[in-house]
């Protein structure tokens, strides 16, 4: 084979490689990714199986533990919809009822239980500006 | 002085643009005076940042609070330690830092190549002047840093608790280092682009900036991975967290770039990869301070306010359009000098490693910025997590262990698969030994680690089969003994030797991230004083709690006992730090103290096989209805009785302690991540370390008796390139 020939090959399979690889990426992010949703989104409906990013605050007098299980209810920034939450482990530092926090969750039965190490505290509004960070 | 401050910047901007002008007319009209004064506005830059940065490390050092960003982010009580490196966890104090750090080494760079690189080093300036402009007009429109007000507070806000953690203090100054040093080649590239001087003269000028600035970058990485692992109650060391990506995908790309300017510098090959790898770090580097810096992304520290995002994006929008157009109107210049003789070669491994770094780069950069792609091209937001991560990034690690194994040995040009077989048995043979060992042992579950560990084997003997090879030549002709082979043998080519150790770093490094993300246990549990839980064999009895009112908080914590079969391990005291919070209206006075940030201080003993991690989570709960009454019956009282009040509340904690959370990991070989990283460090020195001026002139010596006898006998080609090349090849 002509050399010419054999590097237009080789290009032609290396282009193709990266585009495959491209495209697997692009196909696995969609169907791996986790959709954001408010707690009244969630409450509205939502597929047992997929996980979604919950965001909302935690509502004020719901937190519940149980041995290193907590439960309690996220409800919409600013509105009345909340749905429980079941999270299993330690939860972020400034963890309290009423701060905003982002969770991944599937939903199992009436509750929605939260992924191990998934849950995120914003910092409360005052630090919002300044250079807090935010788990 | 906040006057001073502000002078200072106003005239480092003016002075930057001055710099721009003057170098780009003495580059087009030939003037070697007005190039002259744009590098001597490099170092006016230098010294008026310089100035701007000591007038705010003054005013943190004596807290004085009528500036803003003192009163914001240091108190009164906050360590000096912690007051001198406080100036950069702030917007504007980070932004002052990069500019500061970006003037020292343009500076530096300019010095060094005075004389040398006439053509390209005027745009050079140019383009680092560019960067230093925009930064110093964030600095003056967007995010001042010496805002004052007419009624400062009598106190701070003191330093965020958690970024009280040494390594946190030196990451930042590690990281910008890093992104700024890259600013270097990146200038230089766009230097020779315009200036159409495109051989490798650029490259191996710049050579050492652009090692450091990779060495810098990685440390500062590992050091934020460090912070993450001991201050953040979780565990972890990395978590695919958009801003711990944006420090790696440069970091990435200039991996490759160190890879692929050796064949540019031996072959004159790869010019356009090459030239598009370093234009790509740059932007890389530019846009990883802006993920941090905007607030974009959400992030556990994406620290930052918005106002700096238009310009920052216009920012990253010109150097990618400007780039892109260099590239493509310099094609013709950027034309190999060479074909690729055979694809098995090293020229061909470094490329195939090239496109394993890129290819992870890009695998990082299309997860991190995946919420805007998702939100742009379906309109909802979404997000990917870690395991989408490993799923791509794990696999192409194996790869590049490999390769890093099979690079140094494979012969330039063209190899033949029967050197090939001879030089990789023993390796191989390694290989399979570890394989051999560690499946009865269970590894064989976990076939990804068990390949990484088999690997890591493959590589250590490749590299310490090519020492060992080294230090018998050198010992056959000099009879020394080995030690003083070996030294000789590395001085004599740094950065061949000074790159195997990172290799074997990287190695170990990857051994470590493996075995501790394959094989760790972890557990949350809860449990009362003189309970005990079982994690990965060892059992861990909480003894008793600790309360203790340190330096401007509360510690509850506890002391844990480890036994592993009955025998003592060892006594851990993991312990967490409440910091008061300054809302006195919504928590009460007794109440903010317990209300505000709280950080873990983790219980850690680390160890060669094993790591055992903990962390406290007390539960303060049952403590509210107390702290409710103190903040009713003492909000008139004195500091000096809240602060018994507060004593008396955690003694009762000790005294009567609610169940409190523990999160436990058993982690094994964490520790090797960070000794195969200062293995790394360490070689990367080796290749970094300016060579003596003896050992220089000898090899000047010795070059220009050999350029003089082939010049005597052959007179090739136009000069230096030819010979020099052959002579380099023989070495």
């Amino acid at each position: 084979m002509d050399p010419s020939r054999k590097r237009k090959i080789r290009l032609v399979v290396a282009l193709g490689a990266a585009l495959l690889l491209a495209g697997a990426l692009a196909y696995t992010s969609f169907s791996a990714s986790s959709e954001a949703r408010t707690p009244s989104q969630l409450a509205a409906g939502s597929d047992p199986g997929r996980s979604y990013q919950l965001t909302g605050k935690v509502a004020d007098g719901s937190v519940r533990r149980q041995g290193a299980t907590i439960t309690f209810r996220v409800r919409d920034r600013d509105g009345t919809g909340s749905v429980p939450v079941r999270y299993t482990g330690t939860v972020p530092d400034p963890f309290r009822e009423g701060r905003e926090v982002i969770v991944t969750v599937r939903r199992q039965g009436g509750v929605f239980v939260g992924e191990r190490d998934s849950l995120v505290t914003k910092c409360p509004s005052k630090f919002k500006s300044a250079d807090q960070p935010a788990r | 002085m906040g006057v001073l401050g502000r002078a200072c910047l106003i005239l480092a901007l003016g002075v930057a643009l001055y710099g721009i002008a003057a170098s780009v007319y003495g580059a087009r009209a030939r003037r070697r005076e007005w190039v002259a004064s744009g590098r001597r506005a490099v170092y006016a830059l230098a010294f008026l940042v310089t100035v701007a940065f000591v007038v705010l490390e003054v005013a943190f050092l004596r807290s004085d609070f009528s500036f803003e960003v003192v009163a914001s982010h240091s108190s009164t009580t906050t360590p000096t330690f912690y007051k001198v490196t406080a100036v950069w966890s702030s917007q504007e104090g980070s932004l002052l830092l990069w500019i500061l750090l970006l003037s020292l080494s343009s500076s530096l760079v300019l010095f060094l190549t005075r004389h040398r690189l006439r053509e390209v080093a005027p745009w050079a300036t140019a383009t680092l002047l560019g960067f230093g402009a925009f930064f110093a007009l964030l600095l003056v429109a967007f995010a001042p840093p010496f805002g004052q007000t007419a009624t400062p507070p009598l106190e701070g806000a003191g330093l965020n608790p958690l970024l009280r953690h040494p390594s946190m203090m030196i990451h930042p100054p590690m990281l910008y280092s890093g992104y700024t040093l890259f600013a270097v080649p990146f200038a230089f590239c766009v230097g020779a682009l315009i200036a159409r001087r495109l051989d490798a003269e650029w490259i191996r000028s710049t050579r050492r900036f652009t090692l450091a600035a990779w060495l810098f970058l990685g440390v500062g990485v590992l050091l934020g991975a460090r912070w993450s692992y001991s201050e953040l109650g979780w565990g972890g060391y990395w978590a695919w967290d958009p801003v711990e990506n944006a420090s790696l995908m440069p970091w990435l790309t200039g991996t490759a770039f160190l890879h692929s300017v050796m064949i540019q510098e031996r072959r004159g090959m790869l010019k356009v990869w090459n030239a598009s790898l370093i234009l790509a770090t740059g932007i890389l580097a530019v846009l990883g301070t802006f993920l941090v810096r905007s607030g974009i992304l959400d992030s556990i520290h994406a620290f930052g306010a918005s106002t700096l995002g238009v310009p920052f994006v216009a920012f990253i929008g010109v150097l990618i359009a400007g780039s892109v157009a260099l590239v493509i109107s310099r094609r013709v210049e950027l034309r190999s000098e060479h074909r690729l003789d055979s694809l098995l070669s090293r020229e061909s491994i470094f490329l195939i490693n090239n496109l394993v770094l890129v290819g992870l780069c890009f695998v990082i950069f299309w997860g991190t910025f995946f919420p805007l792609i998702a939100e742009a091209l379906t309109g909802k937001k979404a997000s990917v997590g870690p395991p989408w991560f490993d799923r791509y990034t794990v696999p192409l690690a194996l790869a590049l262990v490999l390769l890093s194994g099979v690079g140094p040995v494979v012969a330039w040009r063209r190899a033949t698969l029967a050197s090939l077989r001879r030089t990789l048995l023993w390796p191989a043979a390694a290989a399979a030994v570890v394989l051999v060992v560690l499946v009865p042992l269970g590894a064989g579950d976990r076939p990804l680690a068990l390949a990484m560990f088999a690997l890591a084997a493959f590589v250590v003997s490749v590299v310490g089969q090519e020492l060992w090879r080294g230090v018998r030549a050198r010992m056959a002709m000099s009879e020394d003994p080995v030690p003083l082979a070996l030294v000789a043998l590395v001085r004599r080519n740094r950065r061949r030797y000074g790159g195997y150790l990172v290799h074997v770093g990287i190695a170990i490094l990857f051994v470590g991230v493996a075995a501790s993300s394959a094989f760790r246990h972890a557990r949350d549990v809860r449990m009362s004083p003189g309970q005990t839980a079982k994690v990965g064999g060892y059992d861990l009895r909480y003894v008793k709690p600790t309360a203790e009112l340190a330096n401007e908080k509360i510690s509850l914590g506890a002391v844990v006992d480890v036994r592993k079969d009955g025998e003592r391990v060892t006594t851990l005291r993991p312990t967490r730090g409440f910091y008061p919070s300054r809302d006195v209206e919504q928590f009460g006075p007794i109440g903010r103290y317990f209300e505000g940030e709280a950080t873990s201080e983790v219980g850690l003993r680390a160890g060669p096989t094993r790591d055992l991690w903990t962390a406290i989570q007390p539960d303060i709960q049952p403590l509210m209805p107390i702290i409710a009454e103190g903040n009713r019956r003492f909000a008139q009282s004195s500091g000096d009785v809240q602060g018994l009040v507060i004593a008396a509340i955690a003694a009762r904690y000790e005294r009567r302690p609610p169940p409190a959370t523990f999160r436990i990991i058993v982690s094994p070989l964490v520790t090797w991540i960070w000794v195969g990283a200062l293995i790394a460090v360490g070689g990367a020195l080796i290749a970094i370390w300016p060579v003596g001026a003896g050992a220089r002139r000898r090899a000047t010596a010795g070059y220009a008796a050999r350029v003089a006898r082939e010049i005597g006998s052959a007179r090739s080609g136009p000069g230096r390139p030819e010979p020099a090349r052959r002579a380099r090849a023989r070495a």
